[in-house]
């Protein structure tokens, strides 16, 4: 079966170790973590881990219910692209000297929505948000600028469903079943 | 309020104590109705091994031989008991010891509770001496883990640890205890777990699974029930034999699921798998409704899955859900604890029965009998075989005994042979195959289970990884019997070889030790048989005194179990010979 992009968001308690409990199930199967990024909700001592990863349909599935089998997992689920809000973030540094000397940078960063981040002693710092596409076109165009360093973060995304935190976490703590958590939204 | 009842508040709000955290581990084990510990002591668990002096009449603590001998045995007793099973060992080289046991209870559901000392937290993460990071190494094996670095952390993890390891599907838990917390004090009360509000053990069952399940049930011309553990671990033996008389529908076991249903009842239609019986194998790819109840579809059980009840309806109880559609597709998934989902099931289902049908599988056990068991129980050889011993040790005990196998050929012929007709009657470690398990879990079992009799049956290859804990046999006068199937060879591997590596027998021949000389130097009565005429009261000298006793047969070198599924293959295409 052909492989897809999902978004695998997991709602956890905030305790030391759950990360590796999370990531060595996809070590296991050899399934290589496009990206990973943790962060806290909008509720108290709740984590949200976002990962991006190919998989298959099927794959998927399993994953996700072995993930949510984790204890202080709360809620394991995943999407396709057209399911969740999504964006990264991505850093770009030159030289001074070159930013000043080259005029269409200026107007190229414009363009591609981005935005001079820091501009400190000899280096510039710009800054641009969007889709992995987004980032990588600006990469692609700032080549030519003898680009010095750059960085994308993972992906962070919220769905589409209309599911609140709080009311999952609190529907959590009443419910007897954890057919709930594994639902899919 | 009068100050009297005062007082009396007070005193319930203060009914705490200042003890180490040491002691307070002990004083959590009591509090959660442990007599028994299996382990092994070192540097950094010395502090509740002091303890532990003191609590010699509250708390019953085997010394294992090394620290595997000290899981497996814990292992042997939850299966037996149907308690937690709870082992000690030290940081390091203890820790690590623990996890091919700890491994096999995750893999076969074991409850039960690993508590191991580590270094002190100051030294964490600096290569002290024997540090290693347990809670990274046992991570992908236990169902959950945790470190204490705090005396005042004690009552709640070991709390917490107890309610994961027992409840839903069970599962081996790990505390790590660094020295400093067994050594600091605590102001200690204790309170059982009761809810983790990420952990929901117990699905509750929903309507619309269960009668889509009947209806499939009360339609089906040919429906098939494969049964496994998790009818033994959710007490279900009663709500199976009911479910399955009212329908009249045939039943097979799982390796892990024998015992929970007696061989004699006259719709068990025998064992599935790799080596399981004919009739369930094919039949499986024959059927029009499958009926999965505590199993897991492992590879050793489907064989190709593409092939596999590919044509049937697939039913699947299941509490895990995480087992639901892994490896076979299913029809309907009823995800909830076998007990509720056949009491509720049962209620559903028409009074039935299918003799036609039951009778196939009866035609199948006679092709079986006729092309594999006659030859395998009644050889034409000098030689006795591993099928004959089962064969008659299960006439001469009934069977009744509870039966602990180690991996290998002979425990094939024991799932085989041995004809369970006592409900929780077989440990072997099924998922993980950790040769060794026998003689420590056998040990462990029988302490579990005082008033049955136990016997281990284990080849030659196994009972050297582990034979060490004859000690415990001796130090504790356990009335364990030990059978050794000694063939001088690695018997599975040699037929695989035989029969897939063009008989290159490499590496799989044994030198012995003597093993009757072994036993005497430990104490326990042995007697070695080579002669067919002699088995009986071979049988009767071994398993009739009280008290410990080996028996080792010298058996056929290269006999080999079949039928046999050839790992992969489609389980209709059984071969018979």
């Amino acid at each position: 079966m052909k492989q897809k992009e999902y978004t695998i968001s997991i709602l956890t308690e905030d305790k030391p170790g759950l990360l590796n409990k999370i990531t060595i199930i996809f070590n296991r199967r050899k399934i290589n973590i496009a990206s990973l990024n943790v962060s806290t909700t909008e509720v108290a001592g709740v984590s949200r881990y976002t990962l991006v990863v190919s998989l298959t349909p099927e794959e998927v599935k399993k994953i996700v219910k072995q993930i949510r089998k984790v204890v202080d997992v709360l809620g394991s689920f995943y999407y396709q692209e057209n399911e969740v809000y999504y964006r990264e973030i991505a850093l770009y540094k030159f030289s001074v000297d070159m930013y000043k000397n080259n005029k269409e940078l200026e107007q190229l960063i414009r363009n591609h929505g981005a935005k001079v981040m820091a501009i400190e002693g000899d280096q510039v710092v710009i800054e641009k948000t969007g889709s992995k596409q987004e980032t990588h076109e600006l990469y692609d165009a700032l080549q030519p600028f003898d680009l010095m360093e750059f960085v994308r973060s993972g992906r962070i995304a919220l769905s589409k469903s209309k599911r609140r935190t709080e009311a999952f976490i609190r529907e959590l703590e009443t419910s007897n079943s954890n057919a709930l958590s594994i639902k899919e939204f | 309020m009068n100050t009297s009842t005062l007082e009396i508040e007070e005193k319930k709000v203060n009914k705490t104590e200042i003890i180490p955290g040491a002691e307070a581990v002990l004083k959590c084990l009591v509090e959660e109705g442990v007599d028994t510990i299996f382990g092994y002591p070192g540097g950094a668990i010395m502090p509740v091994y002091d303890s532990l002096y003191s609590y010699a009449d509250k708390l019953n603590h085997i010394l294992s031989r090394h620290e595997q001998g000290a899981i497996h045995a814990a292992q042997g007793y939850a299966r037996a008991s149907g308690k937690v099973g709870v082992c000690f060992a030290t940081s390091g080289p203890g820790a690590t010891n623990l996890i091919t046991g700890i491994t096999d209870a995750m893999i076969d559901s074991t409850p039960l509770v690993c508590i191991t000392g580590q270094v002190a937290s100051h030294l964490l993460g600096s290569d002290a001496f024997q540090e290693t990071d347990i809670i990274g190494i046992s991570m992908p094996v236990t169902k959950w883990n945790f470190q204490v670095t705090g005396a005042e952390e004690i009552p709640e993890a070991i709390a917490q640890a107890f309610y994961i390891a027992k409840s839903g599907r069970p599962g081996p838990v790990l505390i790590d205890i660094t020295k400093d917390a067994q050594q600091k004090t605590l102001d200690f009360s204790y309170a059982p777990c009761k809810r983790v509000r990420s952990y929901h053990p117990y699905p509750e069952l929903k309507d619309e699974p269960l009668r889509a399940a009947a209806k499939l049930i009360n339609e089906a011309k040919k429906p098939y029930i494969l049964f496994g553990q998790g009818v033994i671990l959710s007490g279900a033996e009663g709500e199976l034999k009911n479910f399955i008389e009212k329908t009249g529908i045939p039943a097979a076991s799982t390796l892990l699921g024998l015992s929970a249903f007696s061989t004699k009842h006259p719709l068990y239609v025998g064992y599935t798998g790799m080596h399981g019986n004919y009739g369930p194998n094919v039949k499986t790819n024959e059927c029009d409704v499958f009926i999965a109840i505590g199993m897991r579809f492992d590879d050793r059980v489907t064989g190709d899955v593409n092939t596999y009840a590919a044509q049937a309806k697939v039913i699947h109880i299941e509490l895990d859900p995480a087992e639901i559609n892994k490896n076979i597709k299913v029809d309907v998934a009823i995800n909830g604890d076998a007990k509720q989902a056949l009491q509720a099931l049962t209620q559903l289902v028409n009074q039935n029965s299918h003799e036609d049908w039951v009778e196939e599988f009866h035609e199948c056990d006679r092709i079986e009998m006729e092309k594999a068991i006659k030859k395998s129980i009644d050889p034409e050889g000098a030689q006795i075989t591993m099928a004959e011993v089962v064969h008659k040790l299960s006439v001469f005990t009934k069977g009744k005994s509870l039966i602990v196998t180690d991996v290998g050929q002979h425990q094939m012929m024991a799932s085989r042979y041995y004809k369970f007709d006592e409900y929780k009657s077989h440990i072997t470690s099924g998922g993980l195959g950790t040769m060794g398990f026998c003689l420590p879990a056998a040990i462990g079992a029988k302490i579990g289970a005082p008033e049955r009799q136990v016997i281990g049956i284990v080849g030659d290859g196994g009972f050297q990884m582990t034979l060490q804990e004859l000690g415990l046999i001796m130090q504790y006068e356990v009335g364990v019997k030990i059978l050794i199937l000694n063939n001088e060879f690695l018997g599975m591997v040699r037929q695989w070889q035989q029969l897939f590596f063009d008989r290159r027998y490499s590496f799989t021949k044994m030198q012995n030790p003597d093993f009757i000389k072994l036993a005497a130097s430990y104490n326990i009565p042995a007697l070695q048989i080579s002669d067919r005429s002699k088995l009986e009261d071979g049988f009767r000298s071994w398993l009739e005194p009280e008290g410990p006793g080996l028996l080792e047969i010298i058996v056929e070198k290269e006999e080999n179990v079949f039928p046999m599924v050839p790992s992969g293959s489609c389980v209709s295409k059984i071969r018979l010979e």
